[in-house]
C-alpha cells in the first residue's frame, strides 16, 4: 500500500494452531493404529476378539472416520488457523469460537468412536454417525465458518489469496453435503433411518462420499499446499493465473463425478455416463494444481535434497498427482468393471490418504512446531528416517493391494472351458491372506514413522517455548480503495469480497448437485416399480437393522452387476426397483466376502445359524468374524412400533395402524423360524437377534425370484 | 412425504439444470479469458502475499 498509514499492532493466535496440531498427531496415531488392527483382523479373524465392539464391521468405520475427520480434520484446522491469520494479517475473529471449535470437534470425535463401536451407525459410508452427532457437527462447523469469515472480514490484506478461496469452498460445500446426505428420520434417541431409499439413497450417498474426498481431503489441503509450499520453499507459487483457473474448474467439476462410484449398478445409465465424463475432465484441474505445486520448486530442487519438510511435501503432491490420474481411469466403465469391489479401490484411496494427506500433514507439522516453539527440530535425521519408513510403508501398502485387486477380479471372472465359474468365492478369499498380511506390515511401517515423528516433535516442544501470541503489525485497510494496477476487472471485485465468493462457490457446487440429483428424484421411469417388491416384515426390518449395526456392508455388497460372471455366481442382476424400501441402501463398495443381493433362500436357516456362530464351520478358511452375541441378545421389540411409524412417514406402505400389530406378526414369523431350526436339531428361543437376522437374510433379493417363478408358472 | 414431492412442486424445475450449466459455462469462459489477460504486476503482488513483507516477521 503506497498511502502511508499508522500500522496496527496485533497478535497471531498460535495457541489454537498448537492445539489443533496436538490433536492431529494424537488422532493420527489412533486412526492409524485402528487401521492396522483392522488390517490384521482380515488375516487373523481371532483378532476380532469375539465381542461386538471389537469386530471388523465396527472397527473399520472407526478407522475411516478417525483418519478422515479426526486426523485430516484437525490437520485442516491446524493449517487453516495458521495460514488464514497470516494471509489476512489479522488474529482469528473470536478466541471463544476458536476454543468452541476445537473442543467441539474433539467431543464429536470421541462421541463418534464410542457410538460407532457401540453399534450406532447409519450404515452409510463415511457418514456413519447418527443424528445427534450429525447435528453437533453442523453446529461446530458453523462456528468454524463464522470464525473464518469474521477473520476474513476484519483482514488487513485487501486481496484474498487463492488458499482462502479453497478454504471458503471447503466450508460451504462440506456444509451442503453434510446436511443433504445426513437428512434422516430419528425413531429413537440415537437411531434414525435415511430419508432416501435405494437408488436415490445411493446417489445422494456417493454424491456426498465422492465430494467428501473432494472437499474434505482435497480442497482444504490444496489451500494448504498453496500457502505452505511457497512459504516453506520461500518462493511464490509457479502460476497464480493457473491457480485461479484450477480453483473454479476443480470445485465445479468435482461435484458432478459422484456417480462413478455406482457404475454398472442399478443407477440409471445417464447418471453413470455423466459421472464418467466429469471424472475424466477432472484430470485437467487436478493435474493443473499438482503441476502448479511441483513447478513452484523449479530451480530449487537442490533444497528438496536437504530439507526434509520439502521432501514430505513433494511426495505428497506427487501422490496427489498419481491418485488424481488413477481416479479418472477407475471411472472408465471398462476399468471399473475390473477394479470395483476389489482391493484396488483400497490401494487407490490409501495412495491419497497416506501419500497426499498424511505426508502433507507431516511436512507441515515438522515446519510448524519448531516455528511456534521458536526452536529447531530435535532431530533432522530422525525426520529423514520417518520420511523413508513412511514412503516404504506406502509402497508396502499399495503394491500388495493393487496385486490383490487384480487377482480378485480375474479370479471372480474366470470360467472353465466348460463354461463353469472356475473358483469358489471362498478360494479367492483365502488367496488374499498373504496380501492382507503384507498390507498390514506396510501400515505398521507407516505407523512406526508417525510414532517417530511424535517422539521427535515432543522433544522439539520440550526444548522450546511456545509463542502463543505472536506479535505482528500491518496497516489497516482504507475505506477508499485506490486501484494501483491498471485495468480494473470484475474478478478482482470478487477477490475482495469473501461473502460473495462463498455465495458463488455455493451456486457452482449446487449446480452440479442439482443436475445429478434432481432428475433421479423426478423422473419416475428412473426407478421402475416392481409389483412383487413388498415392504419388509417387522422381523426382517429388525434383522436388517442388525445387519446395518454390525457393519456387514463393510465387506459384503448387495449389488449384482449385469456381468455373466456375476449372474452365474450370484443370480439375476440387481434392479433399481428392488430397493425402494431400503432405508438406507446397503449396496456396499467392497467384496471382502461375497455379494449378498440374492442370499435369500440360497441356504437353509440352519446354515445361517451355524455360519453366524462360527463362520469357518460352514466355510473352512473363512476370514469372517463370529457373531456370538447375536445368540444371547434379545430382539428389542419395544422399538418395533416406532420403526414402523418412521417407515410409514418415509412412504413405506404399511397399512394404517400397523405399528400396533407389528409385534404380533414379528413373533409369529420368529416362532416359525425357530421351529424350522428345531427340525435341524437347533434349539433357540425365537426372541433372539439371530432369528431376526436370519429372517432378513432369507428375504434379501427374493422378491424378484418370486416374480420369476410366477411368470414361469403362468 | 417423500423428498421428491418437494422438488416436483416447483414449477418448471426441469429447466434448472440447463440454466445452471449455461451460467457456469459463461462464467468459466469469461474467467479464463480474464486470467490469461490480466495485468502481470497485479498477479505478482498477489502471489507474494504468503511470503510476507518487511512488516511481517513470519
Amino acid at each position: 500500500m503506497s498511502n502511508t498509514l499508522q500500522t496496527d499492532k496485533f497478535f497471531y493466535d498460535n495457541k489454537i494452531v498448537k492445539w489443533f496440531a496436538y490433536a492431529t498427531i494424537l488422532w493420527g496415531l489412533v486412526g492409524m493404529l485402528v487401521g492396522v488392527l483392522a488390517a490384521f483382523q482380515l488375516v487373523f479373524p481371532v483378532l476380532n476378539l469375539n465381542t461386538a465392539q471389537t469386530t471388523f464391521g465396527r472397527v473399520r468405520p472407526v478407522h475411516t472416520n478417525a483418519v478422515i475427520f479426526a486426523f485430516v480434520g484437525n490437520g485442516i484446522f491446524m493449517g487453516v488457523y495458521y495460514s488464514l491469520q497470516r494471509l489476512c494479517k489479522a488474529r482469528m475473529f473470536s478466541n471463544f469460537l476458536s476454543k468452541l471449535h476445537f473442543w467441539g470437534w474433539q467431543l464429536i470425535i470421541v462421541l463418534a468412536a464410542v457410538s460407532l463401536l457401540a453399534g450406532y451407525t447409519t450404515g452409510k459410508e463415511y457418514a456413519e454417525l447418527e443424528w445427534p452427532i450429525d447435528i453437533l457437527i453442523a453446529l461446530i462447523w458453523v462456528a468454524f465458518g463464522i470464525n473464518m469469515f469474521g477473520t476474513i472480514i476484519k483482514r488487513r490484506e485487501r486481496h484474498l489469496y487463492v488458499a482462502i478461496w479453497f478454504y471458503i469452498a471447503t466450508f460451504v460445500t462440506v456444509a451442503m453435503l453434510h446436511i443433504v446426505n445426513s437428512w434422516e428420520i430419528p425413531f429413537s434417541m440415537f437411531k434414525s433411518y435415511s430419508w432416501y431409499a435405494g437408488v436415490q439413497d445411493a446417489l445422494v450417498q456417493w454424491w456426498y462420499g465422492h465430494n467428501a474426498v473432494a472437499f474434505f481431503l482435497t480442497t482444504p489441503y490444496l489451500g494448504m499446499m498453496y500457502y505452505f509450499l511457497p512459504k516453506i520453499a520461500n518462493r511464490p507459487v509457479y502460476s497464480y493465473r493457473l491457480s485461479i483457473i484450477h480453483f473454479w474448474a476443480l470445485i465445479f467439476i468435482y461435484i458432478w463425478a459422484g456417480p462413478h462410484h455406482l457404475l454398472y449398478t442399478a443407477l440409471p445409465d445417464w447418471a453413470q455416463s455423466l459421472g464418467v465424463v466429469f471424472s475424466v475432465m477432472l484430470i485437467a484441474p487436478s493435474w493443473g494444481g499438482m503441476l502448479n505445486g511441483l513447478l513452484t520448486l523449479r530451480g530449487a530442487w537442490d533444497k528438496v535434497r536437504e530439507d526434509v519438510v520439502l521432501k514430505f511435501l513433494v511426495v505428497a503432491v506427487t501422490a496427489y498427482g498419481m491418485a488424481t490420474f488413477e481416479g479418472p481411469m477407475l471411472s472408465l466403465k471398462s476399468v471399473n468393471a475390473i477394479s470395483h469391489f476389489t482391493d484396488w479401490t483400497i490401494a487407490h484411496v490409501h495412495v491419497g490418504a497416506l501419500g497426499w494427506n498424511g505426508f502433507l500433514t507431516f511436512g507441515v507439522l515438522y515446519w510448524l512446531i519448531p516455528k511456534i516453539f521458536k526452536t529447531n527440530l530435535y532431530s533432522q535425521k530422525m525426520a529423514n528416517w520417518h520420511f523413508w519408513i513412511g514412503t516404504l510403508g506406502i509402497v508396502f501398502y499399495a503394491v500388495p493391494m493393487y496385486w490383490a485387486g487384480f487377482m480378485q477380479s480375474l479370479a471372480w471372472k474366470e470360467f472353465t472351458p466348460e463354461g463353469q465359474l472356475k473358483y469358489q468365492f471362498l478360494e479367492t478369499v483365502t488367496q488374499m491372506r498373504p496380501f492382507y498380511m503384507m498390507r498390514g506390515i506396510g501400515g505398521t511401517l507407516y505407523l512406526l514413522g508417525a510414532v517417530m515423528m511424535t517422539f521427535n516433535l515432543v522433544k522439539t516442544i520440550r526444548a522450546g517455548k511456545a509463542e502463543n501470541d505472536e506479535a505482528a503489525e500491518a496497516a489497516p485497510l482504507t475505506k477508499e480503495f485506490v486501484e494501483q494496477h491498471s485495468s480494473y476487472h470484475w474478478h478482482r471485485w470478487i477477490e475482495r469480497r469473501p461473502v460473495q465468493m462463498m455465495v458463488l462457490s455455493l451456486v457452482l457446487v449446487a449446480i452440479g448437485g442439482l443436475i445429478e440429483i434432481v432428475p433421479t428424484f423426478l423422473v419416475k421411469s428412473n426407478i421402475p416399480t416392481i409389483s412383487s417388491v413388498k415392504p419388509y416384515t417387522p422381523l426382517e426390518l429388525q434383522g436388517r437393522d442388525i445387519y446395518v449395526r454390525e457393519g456387514c456392508y463393510t465387506c459384503h455388497s448387495q449389488m449384482i452387476r449385469p456381468f455373466r460372471s456375476e449372474v452365474a455366481r450370484y443370480g439375476e442382476y440387481s434392479k433399481a426397483g428392488e430397493f425402494v424400501y431400503d432405508h438406507p441402501f446397503q449396496w456396499g463398495s467392497k467384496r471382502t466376502g461375497p455379494d449378498l443381493a440374492r442370499i435369500g433362500g440360497k441356504y437353509p436357516d440352519s446354515w445361517h445359524f451355524n455360519h453366524m456362530y462360527e463362520p469357518s464351520s460352514m466355510s473352512p478358511g473363512s476370514i469372517m468374524p463370529a457373531y456370538p452375541w447375536l445368540f444371547n441378545n434379545d430382539i428389542d421389540m419395544d422399538i418395533t412400533p416406532a420403526k414402523i411409524r418412521a417407515m410409514q412417514t418415509l412412504g413405506v406402505p404399511y397399512e394404517k395402524g400397523y405399528d400396533q400389530k407389528a409385534n404380533a406378526d414379528l413373533t409369529a414369523q420368529a416362532d416359525k423360524i425357530a421351529a424350522n431350526l428345531a427340525k435341524d436339531n437347533i434349539q433357540v428361543k425365537s426372541n433372539k437377534e439371530i432369528v431376526a437376522l436370519i429372517a432378513y437374510l432369507q428375504r434379501v433379493g427374493t422378491d424378484i425370484k418370486l416374480e420369476q417363478k410366477t411368470a414361469s408358472a403362468n | 412425504m417423500k423428498f421428491k414431492n418437494y422438488l416436483e412442486s416447483i414449477a418448471g424445475v426441469e429447466i434448472y439444470p440447463m440454466v445452471s450449466l449455461f451460467i457456469f459455462l459463461g462464467f468459466f469462459t469469461i474467467l479464463t479469458i480474464w486470467a490469461l489477460k490480466v495485468n502481470k504486476s497485479y498477479i505478482n503482488a498477489i502471489k507474494n502475499i504468503p511470503l510476507g513483507n518487511e512488516n511481517d516477521n513470519n
